[in-house]
């Protein structure tokens, strides 16, 4: 069980982290929402005793900041991009392995939970990031912990090694471990988290269950079009017209979308004959949502 | 609580990361090198041709030290922790179950085992030539200059672990190693020497402000060891025979040991205490 009281961490005049308090339940996967800078790599740092902070902070009865190193000894940590020191990827787990205290023969065992069997001779270097995010899932199971903590990990990962990435962190967090992430990603929060903590500037805003988090917050599905230049008044006019929520930006229109909708506004463009450059889908990007256009 | 195995873990690791070191590799080749030369180009004849002939590479080797140890000990120290800190992978060094004095000890540690890797390769490359010459003299006072040798080294790798403790970025670490190198292996002569004519400083206290200097204190070692006289070093030696007689080499070793302990302490408590310099970026 992770227990924080009054957790507040403050850099010189910025307070990273304001009175911060929850209690993570053993088995439970929580997330930590917010927009880039709320806090959230702050908040994990903090339960890692890698910051010194204010506050009460316990892991499995374990107080993080007397016992920093108890505490990390029952967590396994995988950052948004790992830095691995110049090994081959056996050398890699061997060395966290005496750090951790783990066996040696549960390398091999680690290395088959995150398919990286057939790469143990393989420079680190010469790994994907995908494979380097596996990895890093591995030198954080070497021990066994009882809790994962996660910070945004497949913010680097194109979207197949996302899916398998989480999935493979849905089996632990089943097989019982306390899994703690971060993430910007909402199909990553619902499918993974089984509750939110949402930051805002340093604050714990809101707790709430992740299916409810697009309605609490207001959130949106946004595509962001670009078009041409000279196409960019034409284009508005026409959200305009239609009714559509949108937002101007840069070479850029951010329009708002309806679930199953995504197809309209593209549609809408085309037999206007705007020429359409690119466009992404943004799912629920908070950024947005005090400049819109209604 | 100090966990002696995550130190012998992580000693082991930087050992084997320096011996893949390009650079360490070329610094440790190039002073191997000129050392097998400097033995190597002695040619001894005769009984006193013999001994001259060690004392004479003896005494190279010490103006090698001079040059090529410390800069060892200042670049291999003061990229370490900068290097990890820049790169980001200190951090995920951090959050493992390691604390911040077992991971600098560990780290100094190995390095320390991969400059005495260095050492042993030149003085061992040197003693072998010598040996094979017939030119060497006293294996005992050859071993102890090469400590002496090891001791400087070391110094100079706690002095570069303390600028990479404060140091946030690698080339600063660098940079700060290279002024610390240029100033105690020149440009500290040169400021006592200038010093001194100036302030027309009396004997004694220049003899004191010039064994400040690690460097010094290991040149003064070595000719004591070598030579037993410090003849060579013109007044300044006769004082410092005349007032410190047999107790100048304990107090230069005593000197020695304090320049490796002291920087170190002060690295393990900068490393310790100051979050902001041991993390990439804030969050």
């Amino acid at each position: 069980m992770i227990i924080a009281r009054n957790l507040t961490k403050r850099y010189g005049k910025l307070t990273a982290l304001d009175d911060v308090s929850f209690t993570i339940q053993a088995g439970e996967s929580v997330a930590l929402w917010g927009a880039n800078g709320a806090g959230k790599t702050t908040a994990l740092r903090c339960l890692l005793g890698i910051h010194g902070f204010e506050g009460e902070l316990s892991i499995n009865g374990v107080d993080v900041r007397k016992h920093g190193k108890a505490a990390r000894a029952a967590i396994g940590y995988v950052p948004q991009e790992t830095i691995f020191y110049d090994m081959s990827v056996l050398e890699t787990l061997d060395f966290y392995a005496h750090l951790k205290k783990a066996k040696v023969e549960r390398i091999a065992a680690v290395l088959e939970q995150v398919q990286l069997g057939g790469h143990s001779a393989k420079r680190v270097n010469a790994l994907s990031g995908g494979m380097k995010q596996r990895l890093a899932l591995a030198v954080a199971l070497l021990a066994d912990p009882p809790v994962l903590i996660l910070d945004e990990p497949t913010a680097n990962l194109d979207v197949q090694a996302q899916r398998d990435f989480v999935h493979t962190v849905q089996s632990l967090n089943q097989a019982g471990k306390t899994v703690v992430f971060s993430s910007h990603r909402l199909d990553e929060v619902i499918a993974l988290g089984s509750r939110v903590l949402v930051l805002t500037d340093g604050r714990l805003a809101l707790e709430c269950p992740p299916r409810e988090l697009a309605q609490r917050l207001g959130l949106h599905r946004w595509l962001r079009i670009w078009v041409p230049e000279d196409q960019r008044e034409a284009t508005i006019a026409l959200f305009d017209r239609e009714g559509y929520t949108y937002m101007p930006n840069g070479r850029s229109v951010y329009v708002q979308i309806s679930h199953g909708g995504k197809l309209a506004p593209l549609r809408s463009l085309e037999l206007a004959n705007v020429t359409i450059e690119d466009f992404d889908l943004i799912e629920g990007e908070l950024i947005v949502q005090d400049e819109r256009h209604d | 609580m100090i966990d002696l195995a995550n130190i012998r873990a992580l000693a082991a690791k930087e050992l084997r990361d320096a011996l893949r070191n390009r650079w360490f590799i070329v610094f440790t080749v190039a002073f191997a090198g000129l050392a097998l030369a400097l033995s190597a180009f002695t040619q001894p004849s005769g009984m006193q041709m013999r001994a001259m002939s060690f004392s004479r590479t003896a005494a190279s080797l010490v103006n090698l030290v001079l040059l090529f140890v410390p800069l060892i000990g200042l670049t291999l120290g003061s990229a370490n922790l900068a290097g990890d800190r820049e790169t980001g992978a200190l951090t995920y060094l951090l959050a493992q179950p390691v604390s911040r004095t077992e991971v600098l000890v560990g780290k100094y540690l190995g390095l320390a085992g991969a400059l005495l890797a260095t050492l042993m390769l030149g003085y061992g490359a040197a003693g072998v030539t010598m040996a094979l010459q017939g030119s060497i003299q006293d294996a005992g006072r050859y071993l102890l200059t090469a400590l002496l040798a090891y001791l400087v080294g070391l110094a100079m790798l706690s002095l570069g672990f303390l600028l990479s403790t404060l140091a946030r970025k690698t080339a600063v670490a660098l940079g700060g190693a290279l002024f610390l190198w240029l100033f105690f292996v020149f440009i500290g002569d040169l400021g006592i020497m200038g010093t001194t004519v100036s302030m027309h400083l009396p004997i004694g206290t220049v003899f004191l402000i010039a064994i400040i200097n690690p460097l010094q204190m290991f040149k003064i070692a070595s000719i004591l060891i070598l030579q037993a006289s410090l003849d060579v070093l013109g007044p300044a030696g006769l004082y410092a025979t005349d007032q410190f007689g047999g107790a100048l080499l304990p107090m230069l070793l005593l000197g020695l040991l304090l320049w490796i302990v002291l920087p170190l302490l002060a690295a393990i408590f900068l490393f310790s205490h100051q979050e902001g310099l041991i993390l990439k970026a804030r969050a």
